[in-house]
């Protein structure tokens, strides 16, 4: 995969280098050496089942958690660096949806998207209402800007999760379980949302979740975590590894169906 | 406008047709800059028809695209002819992404505060009337769930009520211990400046003996049980009441109460009296050290001096207070817990009232107390 370390404007740029990561708390070591890379404008799933160390991944990704060893590269900088001003250019460059949306819940939604607005620009107030009204538009909220977060449905506090994450339009979007506690209507519609933003503007998206019809309707890509085996015991197309995979845990996954003999203890 | 990441180069003729060349990056970034530069063009140039050419634009995120459809949506307000060419595909998706209508969706709620000045008198009033109702219900309940406490002791959760005495108790030994010696120091110290003029300087001794046991001692552990544990419980129990487990609890067939405030109360009852007993005992140290050492009294002239002036009906009262105290911390503290709703704002403005009501309603009690002693003549 030397190719893929070229610095030319393709689809095959990584903008995200995850380089022998291990996460540990304490003498529990959840995943050892994890490397992969995430590529410009692509679509990647992180699935598996509970508890192998998804969402840890994830907060590794975004620089909420350090690192036992190895780094993680985000558009050549390493996330876990010190230095505040480079942070803080990287971290313009992301955008988190938290599982619950993680809506500030004393602040009106307009507030809530406006916030990193203010903070990083110079707009003036006018403007930042018109954006905010796009963004809220964007995720199908149009009219909502005067709610609060306890006003609306846990859909529709996802989809102001997700404006709020686009407001500086990030050019990587981060999603941890974007489709759980929604119903399938709900969790559909946020998936053509995904797939809409990702085609319209090329935003690179990493997303963790184990819902398997969103897998296979909005993944590009995918990587596979395994509790036992502490690191990625799969990556491919998910269409792939269902049909073709020899790997009987990754069929398992794909095709529902819980293993053979009792289930290990503590899963 | 060099620097801004972005070039406009205007070509055509003033009031006839313009074109506008855009090159470079359309971004959240120099965004202020492309509005401000687009706009002063346009007035400039008054075209009858305008094109904006996109050739050039390296970059365009949201808020770029939101801008040129602003611009196209300004110059057909003015009835200029508009169009984009040389539009990418990539820009046309962006671009498609945004709903023009939207932009220009009013809000569902516009105004929060409804009703004019008495409306909102009234309505104001009504809410301290609704609280202090919610208080004298949920006094009405945790009597009755501590008198089938009281009945039926083996039901009551004794782990919890020692958990919570530790906390509320043991715990806050240091600081209570230091806030009454201070106490005792200072007032000693201040009283003995103006006793010291007359000779009296043995009256420090039953000046503080008084205020400390009948007064200060309960006043000054229960401000201070207050701050440390009832903002504790208010936050706990607000905390449960957003997570949903007060309505787990509920479900299961557990009574909220018994289950979460019995055990609080309980505890707090027994601690605050002792805690009551302990800041006395420092709050007298301290006066004794200042006997000592700014006054020439002997330990024993002092502490005879200090038995002297107080009497058992003294020492009862005062623990008979801080056990109401006890009952009104706690009992706020739950209180205030049950009544969050919505999300982590509620349970901050909880343990704040928690802490406020508990407050006001010790001073409150403290003076109906004194009135009451008063007239009992004890």
């Amino acid at each position: 995969m030397a190719s893929s370390y070229e610095t030319s404007e393709t689809s095959e740029t990584p903008v995200i280098v995850v380089d022998q990561l291990t996460a540990r708390f304490g003498a529990n070591t959840i995943f050892d050496r994890v490397s992969f890379k995430v590529n410009r404008g692509e679509i990647l799933v992180i699935l598996g089942g509970s508890g192998c160390g998804k969402s840890t991944l994830l907060k590794h990704m975004i620089g909420l958690y350090k690192p036992a060893t190895g780094q993680v590269l985000i558009n050549g900088v390493n996330i876990n660096t010190d230095d505040e001003s480079v942070l803080r250019r990287v971290r313009m460059d992301l955008g988190v949806l938290f599982q619950s949306g993680a809506l500030f819940g004393s602040m009106t939604l307009a507030e809530n998207v406006s916030l990193p607005i203010q903070e990083y620009t110079d707009l003036d107030y006018a403007t930042i209402e018109l954006i905010v009204r796009m963004k809220l538009g964007l995720v199908n909220l149009a009219g909502y800007e005067n709610h609060l977060p306890s006003e609306i449905s846990g859909g529709m506090q996802k989809r102001a999760g997700l404006a709020r994450a686009m407001a500086l339009d990030p050019t990587i979007l981060f999603f941890d379980e974007p489709s759980a506690g929604l119903d399938p209507i709900t969790s559909v519609e946020l998936d053509n949302l995904i797939k809409s933003i990702n085609a319209g503007m090329g935003t690179t998206m990493v997303i963790v979740t184990h819902e398997l019809e969103s897998i296979f309707s909005i993944a590009h890509r995918v990587i596979m975590l395994d509790k036992a085996a502490r690191g990625i015991i799969a990556e491919g197309d998910p269409r792939e590894l269902k049909d073709h995979s020899t790997d009987p845990r990754v069929l398992n996954f794909f095709n529902r169906r819980p293993p053979a003999g009792p289930a290990p203890r503590g899963t | 406008m060099p620097g801004h990441g972005h070039t406009i180069q205007v070509s055509g003729d003033k009031g006839k047709h313009v074109t506008f060349t855009v090159s470079g990056r359309v971004a959240l970034d120099n965004l202020e800059f492309f509005i401000s530069e687009t706009q002063d063009r346009l007035r400039e140039m008054i075209p009858a028809s305008l094109t904006v050419d996109l050739a050039g634009v390296e970059y365009l995120d949201s808020a770029g695209a939101l801008a040129l459809i602003e611009l196209a949506s300004n110059a057909r307000d003015r009835s200029v002819t508009f169009e984009f060419t040389n539009l990418t595909d990539k820009a046309r998706g962006i671009m498609g992404l945004i709903d023009p209508q939207a932009l220009i969706t009013p809000p569902l709620i516009t105004d929060r505060q409804t009703g004019n000045f008495v409306e909102r008198i009234g309505e104001a009033t009504r809410k301290v009337i609704d609280d202090y109702k919610r208080m004298l219900i949920f006094l009405g309940e945790l009597l009755g769930a501590l008198t089938h406490a009281l009945l039926h002791p083996r039901a009551v959760r004794w782990q919890d009520v020692a958990f919570y005495m530790k906390r509320a108790g043991v715990d806050g030994l240091p600081i209570v211990g230091l806030i009454s010696l201070l106490l005792g120091l200072i007032l000693a110290f201040m009283s003995s400046l103006q006793l010291k003029q007359f000779g009296a300087n043995i009256y420090v001794a039953s000046l503080l003996a008084i205020s400390i046991v009948k007064e200060l001692g309960p006043i000054m552990t229960a401000i201070l049980v207050a701050g440390r544990s009832g903002s504790a419980f208010a936050a706990e129990i607000g905390t449960m009441m957003v997570n949903e487990e007060v309505d787990a609890l509920t479900t299961m067939g557990f009574s909220p109460v018994r289950f979460l405030a019995v055990p609080k109360v309980l505890a707090t009852m027994i601690v605050v009296p002792l805690l009551t007993l302990y800041a006395d005992f420092f709050g007298i140290m301290g006066g004794l050290i200042v006997g000592i050492v700014g006054l020439d009294l002997t330990a024993y002239t002092y502490l005879k001096e200090t038995q002297s002036s107080l009497s058992l009906m003294d020492l009862i009262t005062s623990l008979i207070k801080a056990g109401v105290f006890a009952v009104i911390i706690a009992g706020i503290g739950c209180q205030r817990g049950f009544e969050v709703r919505g999300g982590a704002e509620a349970v901050g403005s909880a343990t704040t009232s928690a802490v406020v009501a508990a407050i006001f309603l010790i001073i409150v009690t403290d003076s109906a107390f004194a009135l009451v002693f008063q007239y009992l003549h004890i």
